[in-house]
């Protein structure tokens, strides 16, 4: 525990300062270093190259540029929903990270219903993308939109059903309870690497990043924005900042998304802790409040670079398809996942 | 205040967090960026193509059975989630409870199946 007692009012400046970092941070390094510079590489290009060395410091370029866009709002559209949009779609991804533990104390918020908590703010930001489409007042804007909203609500549900399997292996919803239940506990016997769950849970952890993906509508679920057919889906009639509001959050969320799955299956902030004879989340070193966050970091990048993967390899799902992928195979796969993993629990 | 409401209000503040960076962000961009809108800039995008009717004319709406299916099987989830956490203590007893739960909803998919409303028509 920390020795030091901070204020009410100092620790919410801390958490929200730390909060900030850990939306716009890995989303930077994660538009800069896979949209821009692995992309490229993938595709036998170099990418950015002129603004700093390798291109590096393209994002502040960017950023300059979009500031300076005119903002196009067209005249059919309902001006004030059509504002509200990429806010909402914003605050999902800033409600997400608060859940996210970093560190034995460098936490946000430590909810019990964590997991909850987590499912049901995910889903904010389709009411917003829901909203974008509709107000833009366009074909295009609708078509994407109600496209998004089908599709985040069929993959939401295996979302939910491999999480459970976490929760059944873990016995509680609480983040910071399943990081240690993984670091601390044992594979037949033997502590040594702790029990992280993508071995245990392979199936939930297979179907959650699929769902994850889709979620983010990256390709292959890319249906919403399919830029061959919808110009840009509920984003089209956006321009100026509001549309790198979008862009921000989009990425954003891919970060928060592999942060979430990352304590969900790869025991999180936690080194095993037999490693160091930690007992209990009480007795882990303080200096795991700074290592932790670095563990959680490399973690996401590993994660997101599997999303990008992904996405830069495979094609675009037809939307049947998309929505069959779903409810007959994801579903069912998490519910007999669910089933194997409590039959296992009760028996061993 | 309690531990637990001090939670939900550090939600509260990443809420506000949010919408004060972007407005902030909105507010910058205001004071720089050009504003001259002229007629043909704020037509709807039709790629380029003058827009033929309203952008909120009817459509097929394909998938409202779905939404249907969705709320049941996350009403599910909702229920399966608390019977997770106390798995160990209810052993067998609550595993079967959850098996015969599970598989009645599972009727309900297979149902569904049948029926063809899982087609994207």
């Amino acid at each position: 525990m920390l020795a030091i007692t901070i204020p009410y009012w100092g620790q919410s400046l801390l958490r929200v300062l730390g909060g900030i970092v850990a939306v716009l941070l890995p989303a930077g390094t994660i538009v800069y270093l896979f949209l821009f510079k692995m992309m490229s590489f993938m595709q036998s290009r170099l990418g950015p190259m002129e603004a700093g060395p390798y291109g590096s410091l393209q994002l502040v370029a960017e950023v300059g540029k979009w500031l300076q866009k005119e903002d196009i709002m067209p005249e059919r559209a309902d001006h004030r929903i059509f504002k509200m949009a990429p806010l909402i779609v914003l605050t999902s991804t800033f409600l997400l990270i608060a859940v996210v533990p970093f560190g034995p104390d460098a936490w946000f918020t430590n909810f019990d219903v964590g997991v909850f908590y987590m499912l049901a703010v995910s889903s904010v930001s389709v009411l917003g993308i829901l909203i974008a489409g509709w107000a833009s007042a366009n074909k295009y804007s609708l078509l994407g939109g109600l496209r998004a909203a089908g599709q985040l609500i069929a993959y939401e549900l295996p979302m939910v059903l491999a999480v459970i399997g976490v929760v059944i292996q873990a016995g509680t919803m609480n983040l910071q309870q399943i990081v240690f239940a993984q670091n601390a506990g044992e594979m037949f016997g033997w502590n040594g690497l702790g029990n992280p769950y993508i071995l245990t849970q392979f199936v939930g952890f297979c179907v959650f990043m699929v769902a994850v993906q889709a979620e983010l509508t990256q390709a292959p679920f890319d249906m919403p924005i399919a830029e061959s057919e919808l110009v840009s889906g509920y984003m089209t009639e956006y321009s100026g900042f509001r549309f790198l509001i979008f862009f921000i959050a989009e990425f954003a969320t891919a970060g928060v998304f592999a942060l979430v799955a990352s304590v969900l299956f790869l025991g999180g902030w936690g080194v095993p802790f037999s490693w160091f004879g930690w007992k209990s989340i009480d007795g882990v070193a303080n200096w795991m409040n700074v290592v932790g966050p670095i563990i959680m970091f490399s973690k996401m990048m590993l994660l997101v670079f599997l999303i990008m993967w992904v996405r830069f390899t495979y094609p675009r799902f037809r939307e049947d398809q998309l929505q069959r992928f779903a409810w007959k195979v994801l579903i069912p796969v998490s519910l007999a996942n669910i089933m194997v993993t409590a039959i296992l629990k009760v028996v061993f | 205040m309690s531990d637990f409401l001090r939670s939900y209000l550090t939600v509260v503040w990443f809420g506000a967090a949010a919408l004060l960076l972007a407005g902030l962000l909105l507010a910058v961009s205001a004071a720089i960026r050009p504003n001259k809108p002229n007629y043909e800039k704020l037509l709807t995008y039709e790629s380029g193509v003058d827009a033929v009717g309203h952008g909120w004319s009817q459509s097929q709406i394909r998938y409202y059975v779905f939404a249907l299916l969705f709320v049941v099987f996350d009403v599910e989830a909702v229920f399966i989630f608390p019977w997770a956490t106390e798995l160990e203590r209810y052993g067998a007893f609550g595993l079967s409870e959850m098996g015969i739960f599970v598989f009645v909803l599972l009727l309900g998919l297979v149902y569904a199946w049948r029926k063809g409303v899982l087609r994207w028509v």
